[in-house]
């Protein structure tokens, strides 16, 4: 198992009441699957992810991501357990916009000591795969909305990581341009990675092996495809 | 990439924050060195001022004392001159002539003319020249008028004394020296013949108006005088010249003179030469006066400038310690301000740095290498600006005074030099608690908001 979340729960702090957005949720996820998640706005699929990625503590229940409880390190260990494990994909693409291109794709071997020539290497190999090599220079304001979320993708690959966490990362793109991202996606997922993809785009569910449907931030019925 | 390359892509992203940054980093070095330049620049021009006034009061004081040097040699000069136009101290009679009778008629009794050379072959000391003379009223039959007639011989040396210069040069045979009045009166000039009793002189000199009876003398050779007045070999009377017979010494004369030749006495005269030494030595008297005064204004004007320009430093040195304080606290202030807007400003891609694992001190040395380029930056900047102010402010522009000299003493350059030290410490102290929030933002509220 690559991913194991069990029976986690987190709410946040209303206005009157609290809002529980993630209801005792477990899943598995093994080495090499992509999985994606799908409900409802406000369901709680965000959340749910978030806590997956060691992003956000859960108020109950346990996370383990290959095998580690992230919960269960300092926040410093954590970041650099994330940086080595686990690349994200957003919907806003999350770029840092005084970046280059290949500067974005570079930022997460900041957190990973590591040859720094080798690095480099690889993030022009990524962004030549994601077809930016023309692009790389350039900062996001200058991209295309596909081209920033290639980028995206190309950053959330550098460190080599064993999980991509995606929040709707097709929410802004076209047709094409999405459904060469899914393409990536698949294409790690083949390659040994492991993805999980939170969204409301069918199409999504077609290159996806498992989907797990999520309602008022429970799991409903989990359906194979 | 490195966190250097990225705290450098965020200040070029955002140079309005960054370049405000600096300008209030600027402000704060600026003034720190702009008053520390403008204190060195008070000391410096203090000294060479001073420096200057000495110097010119020296010179008026040197001048002044060249002035009391000339009337001192003035009034040397003087005595001398006088004497020699005028002066004699004694005046050596033969015994038996009457004081009465010598203020009346003149002198009427004579001596051997072998007296002067009794005393000139003495071992007198208290008299220097000696002046044998005859002195006579007579007529002058070729001019129908009356003339005091004095044949000299000129000094007769006193031999147990080394040669001295003579003060009266003889008047040679044929010769005639007249007084003013008898110029005026003849209408003679130098080089003029004239008839004496039947006998030709050459007129070698004529004296200046004395407003005494030399005014109406006529001096001649001594010989040539005895001869006319049928005197062979006698004399009237011994001038003895620059006698030093002030005071008391006039008896110790007295008695030194009467034992050489018996049948004499000596009086004293009264010359003018002393009532107009006495008159130099009062110019003396007042241009020493003056001198003394001249030290005393000096000094005066010395400790004046001095007083104002520690005035003005004073004011310099307090106007800094309330500036400096308060403008490297506003600084901070505006820094900190700065860099809190910063952290806010910056929310987001601290929160996907810190989502793709960067640690937070990390995103610590982020910030803190901003704010270390901004001290450099504003630090440099301050230096130039504040020197250059300072330069101005403290009026070195207007002296012709090398900037090296403000280096040459004092601190400044510590303080230049510390300068970037104190402009990073601070940007680093204000951007500390900043960059600490930024570090601890949490990834997730950032991240959700997409
Ligand atoms: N930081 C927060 N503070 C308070 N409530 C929150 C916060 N984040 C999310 N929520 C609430 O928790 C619930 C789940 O939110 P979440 O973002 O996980 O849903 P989602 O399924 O991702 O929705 P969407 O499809 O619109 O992105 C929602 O009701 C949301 O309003
Ligand atoms: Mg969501």
């Amino acid at each position: 198992m690559l991913l194991q979340v069990n029976n986690v729960s987190k709410s946040y702090a209303g206005a009157q009441s609290s809002i529980c957005a993630v209801n005792n949720v477990s899943l598995q996820i093994s080495k090499g699957e992509f999985v994606a998640v799908q409900g409802p706005s406000g369901c709680g699929k965000s959340t749910l992810l978030l806590i997956a990625g060691a992003l956000l503590k859960p108020d109950s229940g346990v996370v383990l991501v290959d095998g580690q409880d992230p919960y269960a390190l300092n926040p410093d260990t954590r970041a650099g357990f994330r940086a080595r494990t686990i690349g994200f994909v957003f919907q806003q693409f999350h770029l840092v916009p005084y970046l280059s291109v290949l500067d974005n794709v570079l930022a997460p071997a900041l957190a990973v000591p590591g040859n720094a020539a080798e690095t480099r290497d690889r993030a022009l190999q990524l962004i030549e795969r994601f077809g930016l090599s023309d692009r790389s220079q350039h900062v996001p304001a200058k991209l295309s909305t596909g081209e920033r979320q290639r980028a995206a993708m190309a950053r959330a690959l550098l460190n080599q990581p064993k999980l991509i966490l995606a929040d709707e990362p097709t929410g802004n793109l076209d047709h094409q341009n999405a459904d060469a991202l899914l393409g990536y996606l698949a294409e790690f997922a083949i390659g040994g990675g492991t993805v999980l993809l939170v969204t409301h785009d069918d199409r999504a569910v077609a290159h996806a092996k498992r989907v797990i449907h999520l309602q008022h931030g429970e799991v409903a019925e989990p359906i194979v495809s | 990439m490195t966190v250097w390359r990225l705290a450098v892509r965020e200040i070029l992203h955002r140079k309005l924050s960054f370049l405000m940054g600096v300008i209030s980093v600027t402000t704060a070095v600026a003034c720190l060195v702009g008053a520390q330049t403008l204190l060195r620049a008070d000391r410096v021009i203090t000294g060479h001022l001073l420096e200057q006034k000495q110097t010119e009061v020296e010179q008026s004081i040197a001048a002044k004392e060249s002035v009391v040097k000339q009337a001192g040699a003035d009034l040397e000069d003087a005595m001398r001159k006088h004497m020699l136009g005028l002066g004699f101290n004694i005046l050596i009679l033969p015994k038996e002539q009457s004081r009465s009778e010598l203020l009346l008629n003149g002198m009427t009794a004579t001596m051997p003319e072998s007296y002067v050379d009794k005393l000139g072959q003495s071992n007198i000391v208290t008299v220097n020249h000696l002046l044998p003379s005859v002195t006579r009223r007579v007529l002058w039959p070729e001019q129908n008028r009356e003339v005091i007639l004095i044949g000299t011989r000129g000094e007769v040396p006193i031999q147990h004394r080394a040669l001295k210069k003579p003060l009266l040069e003889e008047v040679a045979e044929g010769k005639m020296v007249i007084g003013h009045e008898i110029q005026k009166e003849l209408e003679l000039k130098v080089g003029d013949t004239v008839t004496f009793q039947k006998q030709e002189f050459t007129i070698s000199a004529v004296h200046p108006e004395r407003g005494s009876t030399d005014d109406v003398t006529i001096w001649m050779n001594l010989r040539q005088a005895q001869e006319l007045l049928g005197m062979q070999n006698l004399i009237n009377a011994i001038l003895a010249l620059e006698c030093d017979c002030a005071g008391d010494r006039i008896s110790a004369i007295r008695a030194e003179i009467e034992a050489i030749l018996p049948g004499t006495q000596v009086i004293e005269k009264y010359s003018q030469a002393l009532a107009r030494a006495e008159a130099r030595s009062k110019a003396k008297e007042s241009a020493e006066s003056a001198l003394e005064q001249e030290k005393k204004s000096g000094q005066a004007t010395l400790l004046r400038e001095k007083l104002g320009r520690d005035q003005l430093e004073q004011q310099h040195t307090g106007f800094a310690a309330v500036l400096v304080p308060l403008v490297l606290a506003g600084s901070a202030v505006t820094i900190f301000l700065l860099a809190l807007a910063n952290a806010r400003q910056r929310t987001e891609e601290i929160g996907i740095l810190r989502a793709v694992g960067l640690k937070s001190q990390q995103i610590i040395l982020v910030f803190l290498s901003k704010a270390t380029l901004i001290g450099c930056a504003g630090a440099l900047l301050g230096i130039g600006l504040g020197f250059w102010i300072g330069w101005g402010l403290g009026g070195l522009s207007g002296t012709g005074l090398a900037w090296q000299q403000l280096f040459a003493t004092g601190n400044l350059l510590q303080t230049i030099v510390a300068a970037p030290v104190l402009a990073i410490a601070l940007t680093g102290i204000a951007s500390w608690v900043p960059a600490l929030l930024a570090a601890q933002q949490d990834p997730a509220v950032v991240l959700q908001g997409g």
